[in-house]
Formats: C-alpha cells, sequence, structure tokens
C-alpha cells in the first residue's frame, strides 16, 4: 500500500471525529424535561384540563397548530370544537399562551431537547415572564 | 422449483391490493385527525358578500383626524414606526391628491382647488380583481372568496416582493429589518411581522370575525363608512347613491373598494 501510515492516521482521525458525538455522550443520562403546569391561570381552573386530552396534545400538538392556522387564516374560521364539547378560540397567542404562560419551562423544555426550533416566536409573540 | 408468469402476475397483483388496503386501514383508525365538522362560526362574526369602505373626505378637517385613524390602526396592528421613507411600514397613510388620483389629473385638471391641497387616507383598496394576489407565486396574498378581502398569511410569504410591484396604489410594504423593535407599544393579541415579508391593511378581519367594524372606521368619528357593497340597503350604498364618490386608478381595471365621497348630497 503506497502512503499506507498517512491513509491510516487519516482515517484514524476520520473516525475520531465521526464517532466523538457518540463516545463524548455515552452512559451519560439527559434528563427527560420537565414541564410546569404551575401557571397562575392554570392553578385557577378548577377542572385542569387542555383543549384535547393530554396524550393527544403530547403528540398532535403540532398538527393542531398547523390546522388551526389554515382554518383561521385561509377559511377564516375561529371556533375549534373540542372533542368534549367545549369551544375554543383558536389562537397561539390567545389560546394557548394564556394558560402556558410559562413558555421557556413549558414549550422550550422539549423543543430543546429534541433540537426542534418552530419559527412561532419570530412573530406571535410570546408571554411576559419573569427571567 | 421456478414461478410461471401466470403466477408471478397473481402474487404481485394480490400483494399491491393488499398493501393499499393495510395502508388506507391504518389511516382509518391512526387517531387525531382533526375533521372540519370541529371549527363552528362565530356567530358575533360580520359577514358580507363584498367589503368595502367610503370616506368622506370633508369630514377629515385637521390633522389629528386622519392621525387619530391612521394611529388606531398601526396600534392596534403592531405595525412599525420606522422613519426612513425606504424602510418604514404603513397599512393606512396619507398621500397627497395628486399621488392619490393621479388619473384625475387628465379626467379633469381643473377640479377644485381644496380637493388638489388635500391630504387623502389611503389604503389599501382590497380589489376585486386584485392584481397582487395573481402575481403572488405562493398564495401567500389572496382574495377571500366569502367577503372580497385581499388577506394575506404570513406564514406563506417568502418576501419575493412580486406584489409590491404589481400593486398599482403602493399599499404594501416590505419588512426590510426585524420590525419588533420600531413597534412602541406591543399589543400582545395580534402578532408581529418578521424580517423579509409584506404586510398590508388586511381590513381588520380579526375584529370583523368577532363582530367588530375595521379599527380606521370605528376611530373616524363617522368619517368613514363600512359595509357590504353587494347589498344595496347597507349604508354604504346608501351613502354612495347620495353622494358624488371617486375611486383611485379606477381606470386599470383593478376594481377598487374604496371610495372617496368628495360631493355633498
Amino acid at each position: 500500500m503506497y502512503n499506507g501510515g498517512k491513509i491510516i492516521i487519516g482515517l484514524l482521525i476520520f473516525i475520531g471525529f465521526s464517532t466523538f458525538p457518540f463516545l463524548f455522550t455515552m452512559g451519560k443520562v439527559v434528563p427527560i424535561p420537565e414541564l410546569k403546569l404551575d401557571t397562575p391561570e392554570i392553578q385557577k381552573m378548577v377542572d385542569k384540563r387542555c383543549v384535547e386530552p393530554k396524550e393527544y396534545m403530547k403528540t398532535e400538538h403540532m398538527v393542531m397548530l398547523n390546522t388551526w392556522r389554515d382554518a383561521v387564516v385561509r377559511d377564516g374560521a375561529r371556533l375549534y370544537k373540542a372533542r368534549d364539547g367545549r369551544t375554543y378560540d383558536m389562537s397561539l397567542q390567545n389560546t394557548c399562551m394564556k394558560c402556558h404562560s410559562n413558555k421557556k419551562n413549558f414549550c422550550d423544555q422539549c423543543h430543546n431537547y429534541v433540537a426542534v426550533k418552530p419559527y412561532c416566536w419570530d412573530c406571535h409573540i410570546a408571554p411576559q415572564e419573569g427571567t | 422449483m421456478g414461478i410461471n408468469r401466470r403466477d408471478f402476475l397473481k402474487i404481485a397483483g394480490i400483494s399491491t391490493l393488499a398493501s393499499i388496503g393495510g395502508a388506507a386501514g391504518l389511516t382509518l383508525i391512526k387517531s387525531g385527525a382533526i375533521e372540519a365538522a370541529q371549527y363552528i362560526d362565530d356567530p358575533r362574526a360580520l359577514k358580507a358578500k363584498r367589503w368595502g369602505i367610503a370616506i368622506d373626505i370633508n369630514k377629515f378637517k385637521t390633522p389629528e383626524d386622519y392621525k387619530r385613524v391612521m394611529n388606531a390602526c398601526h396600534t392596534i396592528h403592531n405595525v412599525p414606526e420606522i422613519n426612513n421613507p425606504k424602510e418604514e411600514i404603513k397599512w393606512i397613510w396619507t398621500e397627497s391628491y395628486e399621488h392619490s388620483f393621479s388619473s384625475q389629473e387628465y379626467a379633469n385638471p381643473y377640479i377644485q382647488d381644496h380637493l388638489k391641497k388635500k391630504p387623502f387616507l389611503v389604503l389599501c383598496n382590497h380589489c376585486d380583481n386584485p392584481p397582487c394576489v395573481r402575481v403572488c407565486p405562493t398564495k401567500a396574498t389572496y382574495k377571500r372568496e366569502s367577503d372580497g378581502i385581499v388577506m394575506m398569511d404570513m406564514h406563506r410569504c417568502i418576501g419575493c416582493r412580486f406584489c409590491m410591484a404589481g400593486c398599482p396604489y403602493g399599499a404594501r410594504s416590505f419588512n426590510w429589518r426585524d420590525p419588533r423593535p420600531f413597534i412602541k407599544k406591543l399589543n400582545p393579541e395580534f402578532p408581529t411581522r418578521m424580517k423579509g415579508v409584506v404586510e398590508k391593511c388586511t381590513l381588520c378581519y380579526e375584529k370583523l370575525a368577532i363582530g367588530l367594524k375595521p379599527a380606521c372606521v370605528e376611530a373616524s368619528n363617522g368619517g368613514m363608512y363600512f359595509g357590504d357593497l353587494s347589498d344595496p340597503n347597507s349604508d354604504i350604498r346608501k351613502v354612495l347613491a347620495s353622494h358624488y364618490s371617486i375611486r383611485r386608478k379606477a381606470e386599470l381595471g383593478t376594481t377598487p373598494c374604496v371610495f372617496y365621497i368628495i360631493g355633498g348630497q
């Protein structure tokens, strides 16, 4: 093999770089994000329920927000009838964030954990929070 | 043992059918799909087939009359105040007679002097045949078929500015920079815009949805009329039927729906 030494050193460096992220975090446990549901608005509620059941909101909230957006902006529909019959104004800023006024301890927790960066807040105004 | 052509086709056909059926079945049993039936109409919403605005210019006398209307719109919609004419954002503003009604110079060059000197409130004309909608490549701006409002979907705007070139009224503004630092007081109930999108008047669709008239009309103290142009008994039709009014650049065929009441009864 011509230049065998150089090639092998190069390969070793490459393998080192490419496996570094895995080796570096091996054995470390990243804590599962804990969501805080202790905002004043939620504490005031007698029956602590979101628009839809918790499990649904956990897995489908992004789908729901997308369909809400299209319904409000494109179709001019503004009220959402939940499965249990209650109605809600379809609004991220005025409905979701009114209860979940703790974006840092709620939205950001999971979004940072799974490294997604939703661009909602480029335009929509996040609630004021004391840091 | 080999497989003959006939058997192969049979197996291939059956497995294709099975996989299509399976996929369809999965989507059916998959929970979480939101159905259109879950949206309901707000009974308070104002409805019309063709919204229009009539501005009675005789009721705008002092600079405060104009300012009150412009501020009402700009504060509730988080419109930034950028004091650079190249970057400014405006939904409703004032323009000279010459700029507002350029074609009137030919129609009647000897029109009354007081008109030529007057500032005019101008805004998006919510055209019936909007050129901005025709040129938009993403359908970010579109005409609401239900009531004729020329709407903006900020989620879709890619900032190409074709609509700005298409609009003959200059009703559209581009966000050259992040607008947030230029908004004096945020209205927490309405979104802002971001850098790189075009914005304009949306005829207060968010207020109509809860049964209120547009902010400019509310703030005009009777200087602006708002109503359904397709309904002969609406306030706006009555006022237009009894007063002389003009429209901006109507000869272009965009069918603007903002009228300027010039004459008295």
